[in-house]
Formats: structure tokens, C-alpha cells, sequence
């Protein structure tokens, strides 16, 4: 596996997760609040139809 | 008496026959035929395709939902449209090819007084030689095609954890693909898989596509509002690439697929190739290839049809420049001009252009994603078009009132990259419009406060929730109604 990111190669220059923003995606208690933010964003898209 | 024929049982076929049953009182008939005879959520294919789902848990039989619904169902497919009869039949028909049990190959008329085309795309794997699970590549487009390409994934992983090395190629196979999203969805559960096998090490993974940059999805990316910036899709999917270690190829026509390499143009003009020992690469799509027929029986099929196969509607087809596109181009009833009679939803009706710019390499080779039509527009569609049939039937209405533009509606998106209930994750995609506007929104062309996208695990329950929900409401169990399209 290619592991790392070399210079002026095209996986150079993107942002990168940090260790907490990756922690973050599946911490249970912060998922369950987004779970319920994306279900609101959800159903307002349903309700511009 | 009135009969309303639905040509499709997919996701807008079966959605209008649903609505139109539930409106429509009898004894005026809703029929549907469909050369299908299980019903599929196609986005839960890519779940197949990773052999952590089986056919059996994204499809069912249509047959006994329709026995119950009270809905004709023919098993069959539709060849020609004669739209005013002809002097064996007077009304206004459709001849059709039954492709299941005993009469498997005879062909029939059947009449209707409302048409709704919902036929769904033709997998065009011809247009690039040596693609598709005839050629040299696998396919996640149906659950059949998904199911074989589980079967060879397992044989690469089980040649890994012997210590091969493996190339993964997973995108687009020809310059004008629509529906990259799928592809991106089968990219990072692969990766998922991979890494859950723990042979993420002996894998090269490799994406390719005709999108001008990554993030485009043929709807031309989108910009959403993130700490602290306006910040393009491109940002966010070059990041999710690098953190999973995937490298990318845009901007590129696959010109041929032969065994074990892709030969391919670049918008550059360059010719290159790439070597794989996997590739699951996405055909462009185009209409089925329906003729239609006048009283006289003259060939009309240019009068129903665009030259790509997908029906004419009430859009405007006129040929204008990228910079001249506007939302009103976009259809807004899905009737038929030349017959009010028809109408035509979710991936069969012709849209007016593509949504991303379109692009040429210096030979002229047009690569650019074409307008995806996702489902939750296309249930949306078909819904309106039903209700509107109804209303029409019952003379309540004289023409189609309800409208369904996709420049005036949102859409919703879930992308799955991984599947587990704990490690899972998702990308969770709303917009607005679906049809950028930029008179109304100069700088972004959708609204910075309806157009949001993050990933995480939540994403990954909101997708398994919709699974058993569209699921649910396809069988057309109590309640279904309250299940929104």
C-alpha cells in the first residue's frame, strides 16, 4: 500500500482528516445527534417537493 | 373506463403505479408491464457487490404486490409505441414482448388511454468494446451483474491473503457515464472490504472518470459552507481519496477495455493506459431503444424520441451553449408535446443537457458526465405525473397541473463508504436546487443553507434506514404512504 503522501504528487495537496475529526465520525454520541441533523436536513428537502 | 399502462417497474415505474392505484377509482385500470419480475433498490446493489448483502435482501417478486394492489402486471417488454392505432387496432397501444413464463417470446398489443413511460435506461456496455461483464470488466448495476462481481472480489481477496498484489480500477467506462455516485459508492466500500479482509496492503486501488475533477458527480459538484469557508466537493472528495489512500484519473474516455488494461483518452488529448486485475466500470447509459409508430404505420420514433433513446418531453431541446443554459429548460410535467396522452419519467425521459460543463478533448471526444436522474427525483416525478393522470381521468383537471421540475427541487443523497453498524460511514449529501440556478444564486448556483454534505456513521444508518424503508414501502405495506418518495 502506498502510505505516504509525497510531494507535488496528487495526494500532496488535499486537506486531511486530523485524529479527532476521524474519532468524531463514528463517536456514538456525536453520530446519534447528527443522525437526527441529517433526518431534519432530510425532511426539509421532502418538503420543498 | 380508462386504463393508465406504465411501461417500468423500477423505482418511478412502480412509484406512479402505486399513486395512480391509490387515486384512480375503479373500474378504471392501472397495468404495468415490465420485463422484470423482482423489484430492486438499485442503491443497495453496491452492498451486493461486496458480497456483505444477497440478491434476496434487495429485491422481491412484483407479481404478489401487485395481486394485491389489484394492478395487471405483465411480464414483458415494450418493443413499439402506436400512439394513434393502427388498422388492427384503432386505440392507441403498445406492442410488447413477454420475456417471462409460458408465452417467454410472443409478442402482444396492449391499448392504453394514459402512457407513462418508465422504462429506465438501456445499459449501453456496446459503446466501448471489451466493457461490461460480456467483455473484460464487472458491473454493479443490477443485482445480478452485483452478485458476480461479489464473486470475483472474493477471489481477489483470497489470492491477497496468499500475498499477491492486486490493482483495483473502479469507475466510468466511457466518456459520457452518468451516475458516478454509484461507482464512488462500490470505490469505498471495496476499500472497506479490503481493509476489513486486512489485505488493504496488497492493494493498488485506482479510480477513473469521465468528471472533469473528482466531486463533480455529473451535477456539476456543488458548494457547501464548511468551517468557515465556501468550499467546492472537489475539496472534500480529494480529501476522502487521500485519507484512504486512493489514487484518481479524471477527465478520461475509456476507449477499450481489453483483458487486464483499459486503453483511454484524456481531455488533454492524451493516450494512455492502465492496468488492473479488477475493474468494475459503469456503462453510459441510453433509452431502450423503443420505435413508435403512426395510424399508417410511418417510423415516428424521431417525433417521440432524442437520438440518445430517452423520450421528449416538455423541455427545451433547442441546442444553445453551456453559458446559455437555463432551469427553465428542465421539464416540468414529463408530458409528451406531440402526444398529451404520454408522458415519460425517471431515467426514460430525454433531459434538455447535461448539468456539468460540457467538455471536449482537442480530437473532439466529448467527456463529461451526463445528467444523472437519481431516485428520489424520480419518485417525485413519477408521483406528480400520476396524480396528475388521475385528476385528468376524473376530469377534475384538464391538462397537467402538479409540476416536478428538477430546477425547483431538492435532493437528497446518501453515498455509502463503508458498511458496519458501529465502523460504518457515509457521505450525506442535501441540495437545492437540484438544476444549479445562478440568476438566482450568482455565486454558488444552489442555496448555501439547503446544500450541506458531511460524512460519518449517522450517514450509514440514514442509508440501512432507507433500505428497509423503500423496501417496505415497494411492497406496499400498511402505511406506505407515509414513506416519502
Amino acid at each position: 500500500m502506498e502510505t505516504t503522501r509525497k510531494p507535488y504528487e496528487q495526494t500532496y495537496y488535499p486537506p486531511v482528516p486530523t485524529k479527532f475529526t476521524r474519532h468524531m465520525r463514528t463517536n456514538l454520541l456525536w453520530q446519534l445527534f447528527r443522525f437526527l441533523v441529517i433526518n431534519v436536513k432530510m425532511l426539509r428537502m421532502v418538503r420543498k417537493h | 373506463m380508462s386504463r393508465l399502462l406504465i411501461l417500468g417497474a423500477g423505482i418511478a415505474g412502480h412509484t406512479a403505479a402505486m399513486h395512480a392505484r391509490r387515486k384512480l377509482r375503479r373500474p378504471h385500470e392501472v397495468m404495468v408491464v415490465s420485463p422484470n419480475s423482482r423489484w430492486n433498490w438499485i442503491p443497495s446493489n453496491i452492498w451486493v457487490g461486496t458480497g456483505v448483502m444477497t440478491p434476496d435482501q434487495v429485491t422481491f417478486p412484483l407479481a404478489p404486490v401487485y395481486r394485491r394492489l389489484g394492478i395487471p402486471f405483465i411480464q414483458a417488454r415494450a418493443v413499439n409505441i402506436h400512439p394513434e392505432g393502427n388498422p388492427e387496432e384503432p386505440r392507441p397501444h403498445v406492442v410488447v414482448e413477454h420475456t417471462g413464463g409460458e408465452r417467454a417470446g410472443q409478442t402482444e398489443r396492449i391499448y392504453y388511454d394514459y402512457l407513462v413511460n418508465a422504462t429506465g435506461p438501456k445499459l449501453n456496455f456496446d459503446a466501448t468494446p471489451g466493457l461490461g461483464p460480456g467483455g473484460h470488466s464487472l458491473s454493479v448495476c443490477t443485482w445480478g451483474h452485483a452478485a458476480e462481481t461479489a464473486e470475483v472480489l472474493k477471489e481477489n481477496i483470497a489470492r491477497m491473503k496468499k500475498g499477491e498484489q492486486r490493482t483495483f480500477l473502479i469507475g466510468t467506462g466511457h466518456g459520457l457515464c452518468t451516475c458516478q455516485g454509484a461507482a464512488f459508492e462500490y470505490l469505498f466500500n471495496v476499500e472497506f472490504e479490503l481493509r476489513r479482509q486486512k489485505v488493504r496492503d496488497k492493494a493498488r486501488i485506482i479510480w477513473i472518470s469521465n468528471e472533469q475533477e473528482l466531486g463533480d458527480f455529473g451535477m456539476g459538484g456543488m458548494l457547501i459552507r464548511r468551517g468557515g469557508y465556501i468550499t467546492h466537493s472537489r475539496v472534500f472528495t480529494e480529501s476522502l481519496f487521500t485519507e484512504r489512500r486512493i489514487r484518481w484519473i479524471t477527465g478520461a474516455h475509456i476507449r477499450e477495455v481489453a483483458p487486464g488494461q483499459v486503453r483511454y483518452e484524456t481531455l488533454e488529448g492524451e493516450q494512455k493506459e492502465q492496468s488492473f486485475d479488477f475493474a468494475m466500470l459503469l456503462p453510459p447509459f441510453a433509452g431502450v431503444g423503443l420505435k413508435a409508430y403512426d395510424r399508417e404505420g410511418s417510423d415516428i420514433t424521431d417525433t417521440l424520441f432524442a437520438p440518445n433513446g430517452f423520450m421528449k418531453v416538455d423541455a427545451d431541446y433547442s441546442t444553445k451553449p453551456y453559458e446559455e443554459w437555463s432551469p427553465d429548460d428542465w421539464p416540468r410535467t414529463y408530458q409528451c408535446p406531440s402526444y398529451t396522452n404520454i408522458f415519460a419519467v425517471g431515467i426514460a425521459f430525454a433531459p434538455p443537457h447535461a448539468i456539468s460543463k460540457p467538455l471536449f478533448s482537442p480530437a473532439g471526444t466529448p467527456i463529461f458526465p451526463t445528467a444523472p436522474r437519481t431516485g428520489m427525483p424520480s419518485g417525485v416525478m413519477a408521483r406528480q405525473v400520476a396524480l396528475n393522470i388521475a385528476d385528468m381521468i376524473h376530469g377534475r383537471a384538464e391538462g397537467a397541473v402538479r409540476t416536478a421540475s428538477m430546477a425547483h427541487m431538492g435532493a437528497a443523497c446518501i453515498a455509502s463508504a463503508g458498511n458496519g453498524t458501529l465502523k460504518g460511514t457515509a457521505v450525506s449529501m442535501t441540495m437545492y436546487p437540484i438544476i444549479p440556478d445562478f440568476r438566482k444564486y450568482p455565486d454558488t448556483g444552489r442555496s448555501l443553507r439547503y446544500t450541506t454534505g458531511e460524512i460519518g456513521l449517522a450517514g450509514h444508518w440514514v442509508k440501512h434506514a432507507l433500505h428497509h424503508a423503500f423496501i417496505y414501502k415497494a411492497k406496499a405495506k400498511p402505511f406506505w404512504r407515509i414513506v416519502p418518495e
